[in-house]
């Protein structure tokens, strides 16, 4: 089933209510996403593009055999969303908010340790844009047309950036299994190493592609298990070789403070593992290309 | 978000670490009352700007008399501290603290931080203080303790006490370091802190743990529920560009270039100024507009880049999500109205309706260079840089 989503796979929004909330289950239920009901407290009985709404997640869980939630949870509320959604037995989780408190994130990891690893909910985001099936459904903020079908997995921290990508590779007759936008932030619930192990395990992925970015010691763990642990080829690109040392980059996490979190850094360890990394971001798709070429893969 | 060393002083004072005495000055007269009040001299008075390596820089001087204390304080006021950290521009000096002498045995270092490998505060330690971290965690890496907090627990006294025994004291001043690494914990988790630094951290003559420096920053995203904290901004402590463009709910920051950049999503943003640079040009800025942003975000975007005198060429790169490029079209076209570009604009537009967004730009007849593609736009920006 690619990874995290498909046409099976039974998705609420947390947050369904709003605007905002509304106008991207429309997108979803119009790229085939099987949207089954949403939740906002108090609102428990009506419903909201002819979807059930459910006062809790747990509610909504029980009637609708939810796997998959997304949240659309203004940022103070986030935590409490996510931990409610673990609790409830949500198996996958995306939070797109920008702007949740780090020490909030801190508790809502703690908070997940409680289950075994069977219950344990994957938690994706937060402040990213999604993940995505293409043409299968998705769960996120994402233009769903810029995608093609296929057998590459992405998996980024930024949104734009994954769009470029999965553009470019378009653009070259290269199609996606899923697409994961990891967020932006310090801390996040899915790392690149976790999105890594689904995509090597998925029979419908062949190659990935992985976007990272200056800040945070998530690229170096990813080498180290690339090294280890993977068969299938990855090819990479870090923004922020332009960026200065110690001011933030606009994401909360995209700040070098550390040896080892430069972009120059971050593609020698890529490197020395054997990863491909595109040497500019225009060159993400060709780069791709030229790797499945190399390695006889057709996609 | 930072806070000057007095108010993190106050902060940590509150939560129960010890700090010298001492008062806060706005004028030089000030300072020199604030130093009769402390009593026999010496006294230190400390520029107080958001910046650390201010002694190199001559902004801390140990003073024998309150004239002494005046006439240094008067030096100061008003003047801009260049530092290693602040760089060519420098901050404006506005206050001065003034403390009581401390007599120094010893000096260590002690930091809290949020550790992104766990996830979790991490304590950071060293015998070896008053020199900056990042020259600690070179010179002399094998000095450095560290220690994860689990956030369930908390900071538990056995994990204060280790910690205290293996930065080498001894007797009351083991109570007195738990005491120190338990206030300093709860200032972090309780005001949502990003860092507490204390340093140094030193051990006075008679034996006693005292901090003399102190420093903290504070997580922006948690500033809604921590008004006590967000009211201690100081805003000449910032980039005014910067400070104009977050209000305006544009992520800015200014760099030493000359091609302007208005992107949204902060990937893209760096990719776009990485992109520029392989181009063979510079960026000036890194500029995010963020999600859903409306014209009139743009157009501020627009006001926000063309503040910065160095800007000859401005390249827009959009690929809209959650935004909509028909909004950035008009955008682009309320700029060049409401504020009267005159230098060239490179335009890409893609993602969510990217036709609406190129028949605006098309239809609005201006001056605009329009790409397809990244590398494309990026090209564009520095051939019409190159053309001037």
């Amino acid at each position: 089933m690619a990874i995290l989503i498909d046409e099976n796979t039974r998705v609420i929004v947390q947050g369904i209510s709003g605007r905002i909330g509304q106008f991207h289950t429309q997108e979803m239920i119009e790229a085939g996403t099987k949207v089954v009901g949403g939740v906002t407290p108090n609102k428990g009985g009506s419903t909201v593009l002819n979807r059930p709404i459910y006062n809790t997640v747990r509610d909504a869980v029980e009637s609708t055999g939810a796997e998959g939630s997304l949240l659309f949870v203004p940022p103070a509320f986030a935590a409490d969303a996510m931990m409610e959604a673990a609790d409830a037995g949500i198996k996958t989780c995306v939070c797109v908010a920008d702007g949740i408190p780090a020490q909030d994130m801190m508790r809502v990891k703690r908070f997940l340790r409680r289950y075994p690893k069977e219950r344990k909910m994957r938690l994706i985001g937060p402040n990213c844009a999604g993940i995505i099936s293409p043409n299968r459904g998705f769960m996120g903020i994402m233009p769903p047309t810029i995608y093609a079908q296929g057998r590459v997995g992405i998996v980024g921290r930024s949104g734009t950036l994954g769009y470029e990508a999965a553009s470019q590779m378009k653009a070259l007759g290269i199609g996606v299994s899923t697409s994961v936008g990891i967020g932006g932030d310090p801390i996040i619930g899915s790392s690149f190493r976790d999105i890594l192990e689904l995509f090597e395990a998925d029979p419908e992925t062949d190659a990935i592609m992985m976007i990272g970015e200056i800040g945070g010691p998530q690229e170096a763990e990813a080498a180290t298990y690339v090294k280890e642990h993977m068969s299938k080829p990855v090819v990479a690109f870090i923004a922020g070789l332009s960026a200065p040392k110690g001011r933030q980059m606009g994401h909360a996490g995209a700040i070098i403070s550390a040896f080892g979190e430069s972009a120059q850094e971050k593609v020698e360890i890529l490197q020395e593992v054997g990863i491909t990394v595109a040497p500019h971001p225009s060159a993400m798709g060709e780069t791709m290309a030229a790797v499945l070429k190399d390695q006889k893969i057709s996609v | 978000m930072n806070i000057h060393e007095y108010q993190a002083k106050e902060i940590i004072a509150r939560f129960g670490v010890p700090i010298p005495a001492g008062g806060l000055a706005w004028s030089p007269e000030q300072a020199a009352y604030r130093a009769r009040e402390l009593g026999d001299p010496p006294y230190v008075v400390k520029a107080q700007i958001h910046s650390g390596g201010r002694g190199e820089a001559g902004g801390i001087k140990i003073c024998k008399s309150d004239d002494e204390v005046q006439r240094f304080a008067k030096s100061l006021f008003g003047k801009t501290l260049h530092t290693k950290q602040t760089g060519s521009q420098g901050k404006d000096i506005y206050r001065v603290w003034v403390e009581e002498a401390t007599d120094i045995t010893k000096e260590m270092y002690l930091g809290f931080v949020l550790d992104r490998k766990s996830e979790r505060i991490m304590i950071v330690a060293s015998r070896e203080g008053g020199i900056e971290i990042e020259e600690l965690a070179v010179e002399q890496p094998d000095t450095l303790i560290r220690m994860v907090i689990d956030p369930a627990v908390g900071l538990v006294d056995y994990q204060a006490r280790e910690l205290a025994f293996k930065l080498g004291l001894d007797g009351m001043q083991i109570g007195q370091m738990v005491t120190v690494l338990k206030a300093c914990h709860s200032a972090y988790s309780e005001l949502d802190a990003t860092m507490v630094e204390i340093n140094p951290l030193v051990i006075t003559g008679k034996g006693n743990l005292l901090a003399l420096d102190a420093k903290m920053s504070f997580d922006t995203n948690a500033l809604y529920r921590r008004p006590e904290i967000a009211a201690l901004r100081d805003a000449s402590q910032e980039d005014p560009r910067e400070a104009t463009a977050s209000n305006h709910g544009l992520a800015y920051v200014g760099l030493d270039g000359d091609i302007g950049c208005i992107i949204n999503g902060a990937g893209l943003a760096m990719a776009t100024m990485d992109m520029i640079k392989l181009a063979g040009g510079e960026p000036a800025n890194f500029l995010d507009i963020g999600g859903g942003a409306s014209p009139e975000r743009v157009c501020q975007a627009f006001r926000t880049v063309l503040s910065d005198q160095n800007v000859k060429v401005i390249l827009v790169n959009i690929f809209a999500g959650i935004n909509r490029c028909d909004w950035i079209a008009n955008g682009v076209v309320q700029a060049y109205q409401e504020i009267g570009v005159n230098i060239p604009v490179v335009v890409r537009l893609s993602g969510t309706n990217v036709i609406e967004g190129r028949h605006i730009l098309q239809a609005s007849d201006l001056p605009i260079t329009t790409a397809e593609t990244l590398a494309e736009a990026a090209r564009s920006a520095v051939d019409a840089k190159s053309q001037l």
